[in-house]
Parts: C-alpha cells; structure tokens; sequence
C-alpha cells in the first residue's frame, strides 16, 4: 500500500519536499501540468474535457514534530512545530534531518525522580534529545540549529484492517488525492498537496488564491476519539465508522448543501458514512473557504485515533470508504448541471 | 564477540518478572556449546555450569537477572480495549502512544492510548497520567480479542533497537540483558580455558519484584563466592551527578555493607593491574541489586557487584555504552582468574 510510502518519508511543516518529490514522481504521468509554488506547495492539474468549472481537491504533505533549538552537553534541546500534546513525547524514537540520525526524548527514570516530580507531568522545555553524542560540538555537527526532528514509526497493519503509523493526518488525503487525479473528468481538476497545515494551513492559502476555485473537498485525517474513558457524546468520529464529514470546526463551516448531498450519495450507495460531532481542531478548508469572493468546502475524513502522535490508528474501511465516496462525488461533478446547481 | 548482535537478540526476548518460562529455553540456548552442562531450575532459572579441574575446587556463581519489568492484561472491555497492571517498576508517563506486544495465543501488537488531550479538563493535563488511565489498542473488534487475548496475559513495550552515535545503543531491556550478555560473552571467553574452581553463571528470574530467582539458585548452588552484573543509572543531564556513572567510562564495582569487603578490594586490583576502566559505585546501603540476596544465603557468601551504566531506566530508551559490556567481561575473566591461585586469604 503507498500508504506505508507515504508514512514512513517525514516532512515537518517546512520541510515537506521529500514527500512531495515522491509524490510528483506518482502523479506527473497522469497530470497535464505540474507546478510548485514558492512555498512548496505541489498542484497537480488536469484539464476537462468541458472545463466548464475548477474543483480543488487538497491534502496537506506535512506533518507535526520537532525542530531542534539548543543544547545541552551532547543532548538536543528542541520545540514542537505544529499541536502536539507534550504528555506523548517522552521516550519516543525520532530521526533528525535528511540524514535521518536516530534518537529518543529521553526521560529521567523513575527512580531519581522525587515524589513531588512522580505525579506531574513533564514540560517539553525540560525534556531533551539524545542522539549518543558525548559532546556538544558533536551534537551540533549531526544535528545543527533549526534541523528538523520527525517522529520515527514503522507502518505497521494490526488486526482486522486497522494500521498504525505516523503522519496518517494526512498522508491518507495525500494517498486519495494520488488515486482521484487518475481518472480525466468533464471538470478542470486541481489536486493540491498543500504545506504548513499544521502551523496556521499556510500552503492552502496561497494555492486556493492560485486556482480560485468553484469547490473545494478537503481530503483530511481527522480525530477519533471513541476510547475509554471518554463520553460517547464526546465521540468526535468512530473508528470503523466510515467517510467522517465536517459540519463545522474551528476553522470553517462545510457548505450546508455540498455536505448533504455527500452524505446522501454515501448513503445511497451503501457508503458508511459518519459526521464528525465534535467542532475541535480545522483544516485547510478554513483558509480556502476564505479565497478571494469565497469558495464553497466539503472535508472528507479518515478518523485517526491518537492523531499527532508517532502510532495513530485507522481503519482501512474507513479509508476505502471516503476514497470511494470522493471518487463517487466527482463522477457526479461530471455533470455540469449538477456541479453547478451544488455551487449556485 | 559482537555484542550488539547478541544484545539486540536478548532484549527481544520477552520475560516478564514471573513469566520467564516462555523464554529460559532461548536463554539456555545462548549458554550451550559454551560450558558443560545447562539447566533450568523450578524458578526457570538458567544455570550453566564449567566444572573445574582442581582438586578441591571452590564454587563462584556469576548472576545476571533476564526477567524484565512489564504488565499484565487486567481486564478486556466491550470493545475489545485492554486495561493494564505493572510489573515492577514502571513509570506511566512514558505509555501514552507506546507500541506494546501483548503475549496471548499469539503475539498481538497495540498502541497505548488515552483521552485526548483537547478532551481533559484543564486540572487533569497537569497531573501525570496513572496506568489506570490507559487503554491498550489492538485494532482488533472485541471477539478477535477475546480469543486470543486473556486476563493474566503478559504485555511487553515494542521498541526497535537503536544504535546511536560511537558505541551508544538503545532499547527496551538493557536493565539487564546487558548484564546477561556479559554472562554469556564471559562464558565464551572461558569455553577454552581449564580453571581450578567450578563457575556456575546463572541467568536469574524475578529480580525485579524481589530477587526471587537468585535467592533459591544461589540456596540450590551453595557457592563460595557470587559475583552479581546489574546495570546502574548512567549519567543524565537532569540527575545529580553523584548518583550517576558516565556511560563509556567502564563497568561501575559496588563499595559498601551489601558486599564483600576484601573480595571487592580484589576487584579494584584486578582492574587496575590489567588496565580495565571502571568507576566506584557507592552503595551505603541496599545496593537493590541480587547482591542483597545473596550476600545472605544460608551461612552468608562473599559477593562483588559490578554495574553496567544504562540511562533511563525502566523506559524503552535504555541506553548503555557496548565498551561497558567489554570491559565488564574482561574485568570478571580476569578476576575469576586470578581467583583460580586460590582465595583462602582473601575470605
């Protein structure tokens, strides 16, 4: 599955190119142009045979981890880019820079913590990085100032269709965006690998300037949260679920009749689909719903437990079943009459 | 010997305090070919004996635990979510998003996980998370869980074996299959060299929930002299200097009550006549090491400890420097050796 591909390269907000060179290595054969812009945005386009309107499908190359700030003796000092809840962070493997050198978070153990330190959790201004490097000079020869640290997680698939990896917000868009920009459609089709979702959706930003589209689907990898110790109502999708649409986040409305009839054609056509129900975190649709006189946006999720850490889980289910039902909303896009109805 | 070879096959071995029995086999695999005869005791210790040729030879045993700290499945919820128990010394803030590999009918790999975080009140993000907070995620629906997956069932942390900058590695379990790698790196040492005194080395079981194992073996064994390969905490910028050992610097030889007072000067000796690092290791007190079980046994037995620096321990970075474990076969091959002239003055 490319989805293994797409997980284990690393690309931390602002140092997405080694995805985004994969990725333009898989859809140049099937696009008619390919452009990255200033920012390293990479926008796929593919010209319709009527190319009445423009759809913009979009999915962030970047993922959340660490850049390294300082040191200490031969340990890295680091800060976070993008959210990541710190309580995760202790040791966790990693790799620095291009050259991938490998490292931890280190933690003082157990036993030389006082009692006081036992019970409160641990502040990433404390925490540190050790690489095996005795001495600064060293440290900072392997891991300079500014040098960008990625989770290290194999992508492993468990039980039942499930996989754990790093990064599945969003390689999975990525990997969907890979598979929709095969097909030739009536629409003109601009497949956008954005960057720097995770540190203020940057990338989408300037590419929807760009295109100036008439729709936007956002190809997410959204939270899951159906875990113990959680209140089902507190359940912002279910794994296994199915496709999870938006209604709202913190960053935009889905457009009210887009939404519906995405839901009306998964359910129509035996697609599990799911709404997400909780209104935490955003995606790039809040920047490109924004794009000159406005653009309507749909997301379509994969939900992800434990999202931002190195092994989130998801479904395969879930995965085939928003892939299925964005390739079932573009055959329906198509048609002109359609599309623009969705968009008048 | 490659060290790191054999080390990274003895921390994927999984043996929980307790639960060693699924692993002593493998263990005893490693010794044999390596002396004259390997057994397993009823605590699933796993002794290895070089008989010697003197005429009335003394006995030394040489202890390293393989047991490890881990968990035990608790309870399995409706959706197939598995709640945790520790084994030993566990600290749970480094659990949330942790690989782990639960041992039931077959080996099952899950992730930790626990509310989110944009879900906790603003009181419970400071607080540590407890091991009662935490779930087990096998990605598998409930019944595949629950027919593979029992209560009492063993969970050990998955991490990959890392090999750092010079001759650092780092993994789950070097507390103490450094210790264990020693044994056995000792033993080849001496798979061709004839000694006065019989050596039994004995990888020992439930360390780490109250020196168990080396309590019976070295009851069963009755030795003269014991010679103890735990791993003490390696250097850390956050820690206070005095309770840590520099990784890279040589094996750490225990000084205080736990341990004998002449055999120990012997130690320092022996290193420095042979030119091996090493570094003091303080012990005023309960060394927590096999050394306080067995310094007791039956009429008492003169013990030395000798210590392997490992960093973060109990967590799943333990790391150590391989140079440590050189010089901690070199020093107790020596040592053994020039035990083998005779000690009669020195007990």
């Amino acid at each position: 599955m490319i989805l293994k591909e797409l997980t284990e390269l690393n690309g931390v907000s602002g140092s997405e190119y080694n995805v985004m060179e994969f990725i333009k290595g898989h859809v140049e054969k099937y696009a008619d142009s390919v452009t990255i812009d200033s920012m390293g945005n990479l926008i796929a386009f593919k010209k319709g045979i009527t190319g009445k309107y423009k759809v913009m499908l979009s999915a962030h190359m970047d993922e959340v981890g660490l850049m390294v700030t300082g040191y200490q003796d031969g340990m890295l000092k680091f800060k976070n880019v993008g959210g990541i809840d710190e309580r995760i962070l202790l040791g966790k493997r990693v790799l620095i820079g291009d050259k991938r050198i490998p490292g931890f978070i280190a933690a003082k153990p157990v036993h030389l913590q006082e009692k006081e330190e036992r019970s409160v959790n641990i502040k990433l201004k404390s925490m540190y990085i050790d690489i095996g490097a005795d001495k600064r000079e060293e440290a900072e020869e392997l891991a300079p100032l500014g040098e960008y640290v990625a989770f290290y997680s194999e992508y492993t698939e468990l039980g039942n269709d499930t996989i754990k990896a790093k990064a599945l917000d969003d390689r999975v868009g990525c990997a969907m965006l890979m598979e929709l920009i095969k097909e030739r459609y009536n629409f003109d089709l601009y497949a956008c690998f954005t960057v720097q979702e995770e540190v203020g959706l940057r990338g989408s930003e300037i590419a929807a300037y760009r295109i100036k589209p008439h729709v936007a689907i956002v190809m997410e990898g959204t939270t899951c949260s159906d875990v113990p110790g959680v209140d089902e109502h507190n359940h912002s999708t279910t794994l296994g679920g199915g496709a999870a649409l938006t209604i709202m986040d913190r960053t935009s409305y889905g457009d009210k009749a887009l939404v519906n009839f995405l839901y009306k054609l998964a359910e129509e056509n035996n697609i599990k689909v799911q709404f997400k129900r909780t209104t935490t975190g955003g995606n790039d649709a809040g920047k490109i719903q924004l794009t000159g006189s406005g653009v309507k946006v749909a997301s379509i999720s994969v939900p992800c437990r434990y999202i931002h850490s190195p092994a989130s889980i998801m479904s395969k289910k879930d995965y085939d079943a928003c892939l299925e039902l964005a390739k079932l909303a573009l055959s329906r896009f198509n048609n002109d009459e359609i599309l623009g109805g969705l968009i008048s | 010997m490659d060290y790191k070879k054999i080390l990274k096959e003895l921390v994927s071995i999984p043996a929980v305090s307790g639960f060693e029995s699924m692993s002593a086999e493998i263990i005893k695999g490693h010794m044999e070919g390596k002396c004259d005869e390997v057994s397993i005791d009823s605590f699933f210790n796993v002794i290895g004996v070089k008989r010697g040729i003197g005429e009335s030879p003394k006995k030394i045993i040489i202890t390293a635990h393989y047991d490890e700290i881990g968990f035990l499945v608790k309870s399995i919820d409706d959706n197939g979510f598995l709640k945790l128990t520790g084994m030993g010394g566990v600290d749970p803030k480094l659990l949330l998003a942790q690989e782990v590999v639960i041992h039931g009918k077959r080996d099952i790999e899950g992730v930790i996980g626990a509310k989110p975080p944009h879900l906790l009140k603003p009181e419970e993000t400071k607080k540590a998370v407890k091991l009662e907070d935490l779930s087990v995620d096998t990605g598998l629906d409930k019944d595949e869980v629950k027919n593979n997956i029992s209560i009492g069932d063993t969970v050990t942390i998955k991490v990959p074996f890392l090999e750092l900058q010079g001759s650092k590695v780092s993994s789950k379990t070097m507390d103490n299959r450094s210790g264990v790698a020693a044994v056995i790196g000792i033993m080849n040492m001496l798979s061709d060299i004839k000694l006065n005194n019989d050596i039994y080395f004995v990888a020992t079981t439930q360390e780490e929930v109250g020196l168990r194992g080396a309590q019976v073996s070295s009851y069963a064994i009755d030795p003269d002299v014991a010679i103890v390969i735990d791993a003490c905490h390696g250097d850390m910028p956050d820690c206070p200097k005095e309770s840590v050992y520099p990784l890279g610097k040589g094996p750490a030889i225990g000084l205080g009550p736990n341990l004998h007072r002449k055999l120990t000067k012997k130690l320092f000796d022996v290193a420095k006549e042979n030119d091996i690092s090493y570094q003091i290791d303080i012990e005023p007190d309960n060394t927590g090491t096999e050394a306080w079980a067995i310094q007791v046994s039956r009429s008492g037995i003169s013990t030395v400890l000798v210590s392997i620096p490992v960093r973060y321990m109990h967590t799943g970075t333990e790391t150590l420097d391989i140079t440590d474990i050189e010089n901690t076969v070199r020093l107790i091959k020596e040592f053994l050796t020039a035990l083998d002239g005779g000690m009669e003055v020195i007990l």
